[in-house]
């Protein structure tokens, strides 16, 4: 009966494995890497002293080329194009199966089937479809839309420099709608059934259903959609290295961290890095928090 | 919102059937138009997976830009032989790496869910936004010292080394599954009956919960598989073609600068195999464990 008397106390003592692994592997070794990217520290030396935040505002100021900033840009062309693209498809994909359709079993597993799938394997199948050659050169998809007399859809995908991101998006979007979709039907799946036969009941139209009655009840969805969208394109990296390898004009701060490293830049590689998390915890936190607290409510 | 945590059963059979029955049949050019759309995009997303098996089965000389989407006009083996050779120790390695990882994230998310979904101690929800936290972040930002880190306490390189990095950041996945399933599924009278009888904390965990434990179980053990058979940063952080998995050496296959685009796409298939598998498998629960994902679920 002992251990009961305040059960907390033996709880804890099961947890705390767990809270101290996580505690140093994950908050220590933040700390490790903050100041990290506040040391003078660009070789494989020891640091020559505290720099401040001298780092982060080179990154900025002082990048050759404005490398970082170039980096932002393409990260941020290819976080609008891949969360806007998963959602749409991810909706559109429920909508069409949330009110039963024939053998929808089987188009379910098969939209979420990418998900399976490394980036690392699909970048290889995306990089083929993804050819940049066009007219007689076409490959990929080049030469579908070509076959099919859509010749002015033919484009250079992610070796356009302006634009490529997006294209980088393509794959991601393919990988990652099924999951939203899954998101979704979840969603509609917790909308009590009253407020659908209370709408049927005042005559209201499929259109004016979802438009006033079941789209509202999503935005929790919506929500949870674009936090783990979001956050994952924060982080995009194995698709890229898999599609184009690291190269300039699909560079995006992950693989920036990486390339950074392999010249033994350590204290900018952690500065890009901790912005990285610094942008991803702005998102995140409040969310969490929301949670948290939306639960307690219930 | 709530803190129910879907089951795969609930994501996958859709609105309940009594609720269709009730409304209005939709009209017959309504669910024309939607099996068509459902096709069209059916055939959109399996379209990779069509390149990749077609291109893996044609030899060198079919590879060329003429025929590019046609079936081969010689089916072969001979792509598959060199992804094989390229790629099978890294497969049997990554197997090495991802069932021990599935297997203790597993015990370990348990523990800490079971904990976590009763036992309020002061400060417990902050402890469990912290532990969540932890998914979340970009682990570029540990990344740096960690493979200091995982040096300086002897761990081997490659495998060994990788089996720790994902047990221990697939803990909040792992507790965050096992936390929603006991707070929802597990009765509050079958723990106080332990306590009636006397049972410690381990005990009541063993004897009373674990046995309940089987469908979280699943989930996070396809979960943990799946990403780390899939994971790349890690791999490429702390390890290397010799000692690493699959994802390694699928990358130094494919990753040059004028790959072979038929081994390449026999390595790709023979990467993706076990965690297409698992999916087919054992789908509905690899669903739950992306539901848990969205944290709110």
């Amino acid at each position: 009966m002992r251990s009961w008397k305040r059960p907390w106390l033996s709880g804890l003592l099961l947890i705390s494995p767990s809270l101290i692994l996580l505690g140093v592997l994950v908050y220590g070794l933040i700390a490790w890497t903050v100041n990290l990217s506040m040391q003078d520290r660009h070789n494989a030396r020891e640091s020559k002293g505290f720099a401040g935040l001298d780092n982060y505002v080179n990154l900025f100021t002082a990048d050759i080329n404005d490398r970082f900033t170039h980096s932002l840009k393409n990260l941020l062309v290819f976080t609008i194009v891949f969360m806007v693209g998963t959602l749409v498809m991810g909706l559109i994909w429920a909508l069409l199966l949330e009110r039963g359709a024939r053998a929808e079993g089987v188009f379910r597993t098969a939209y979420l089937f990418p998900m399976a799938v490394s980036f690392v394997a699909s970048g290889v199948v995306w990089r083929w479809l993804m050819n940049p050659g066009e007219g007689d050169d076409a490959g990929g998809l080049n030469a579908v839309f070509g076959g099919l007399g859509l010749d002015f859809l033919q484009n250079p995908w992610w070796t356009d420099p302006d634009w490529g991101m997006a294209a980088m998006a393509v794959p991601a979007i393919w990988q990652l709608s099924g999951y939203v979709m899954a998101l979704f039907l979840a969603g509609f799946r917790g909308i009590p059934n009253e407020l659908r036969e209370a709408a049927a009941m005042d005559g209201a139209s499929n259109f004016q259903l979802y438009r006033r009655v079941l789209f509202p009840q999503l935005t929790p969805t919506v929500l949870s959609a674009m936090i783990i969208t979001g956050h994952m394109s924060m982080k995009m990296f194995d698709l890229i290295m898999s599609v184009s390898g690291a190269q300039w004009i699909t560079e995006v701060p992950a693989v920036y961290v990486w390339q950074t490293l392999l010249t033994s830049d350590y204290a900018k590689a952690a500065a890009i890095s901790v912005f990285l998390l610094v942008v991803v915890a702005i998102v995140v936190v409040p969310y969490l928090i929301h949670v948290n607290r939306a639960e307690k409510r219930s | 919102m709530t803190s129910q945590t879907m089951t795969p059963d609930e994501v996958r059979s859709g609105p309940a059937p009594a609720a269709g029955n009730r409304r209005a049949k939709p009209s017959p050019v309504g669910q024309l138009v939607r099996h068509v759309l459902l096709l069209l995009f059916l055939l959109i997303v399996l379209m990779p997976l069509y390149v990749l098996v077609v291109t893996s089965f044609k030899s060198g000389r079919e590879i060329g830009v003429n025929g590019q989407w046609s079936l081969p006009e010689v089916w072969t083996f001979a792509s598959w032989e060199k992804a094989w050779t390229a790629l099978g120790p890294s497969f049997l390695r990554t197997f090495q790496l991802a069932v021990p990882v599935a297997l203790i994230s597993s015990i370990i998310g348990a523990a800490n869910g079971f904990v976590l979904s009763r036992w309020r101690f002061p400060g417990a929800d902050v402890v469990f936004t912290l532990i969540l936290f932890g998914m979340f972040i970009p682990y570029q930002a540990v990344m740096i010292p960690l493979r200091e880190v995982v040096q300086s306490i002897g761990l081997p390189n490659g495998i060994p080394t990788l089996i720790f990095v994902h047990v221990v950041y697939g803990i909040p996945i792992c507790t965050l599954i096992f936390r929603n399933y006991y707070a929802t599924t597990v009765p509050v009278e079958l723990i106080e009956a332990g306590r009636v009888d006397g049972a410690g904390l381990l005990r009541t965990f063993r004897m009373l919960i674990l046995p309940l434990s089987g469908p979280a179980f699943v989930v996070t053990v396809i979960w943990q598989f799946t990403s780390s058979w899939n994971d790349y940063l890690f791999a490429i952080f702390l390890s290397n073609t010799r000692n690493g998995p699959i994802t390694i050496a699928l990358n130094a296959l494919a990753g040059a600068q004028s790959p072979d685009y038929a081994a390449s796409m026999a390595g790709a298939l023979i990467t993706s195999l076990p965690t297409l598998l698992v999916y087919v498998l054992l789908g509905r629960w690899f669903i739950g464990g992306l539901m848990a994902g969205a944290v709110k679920s």
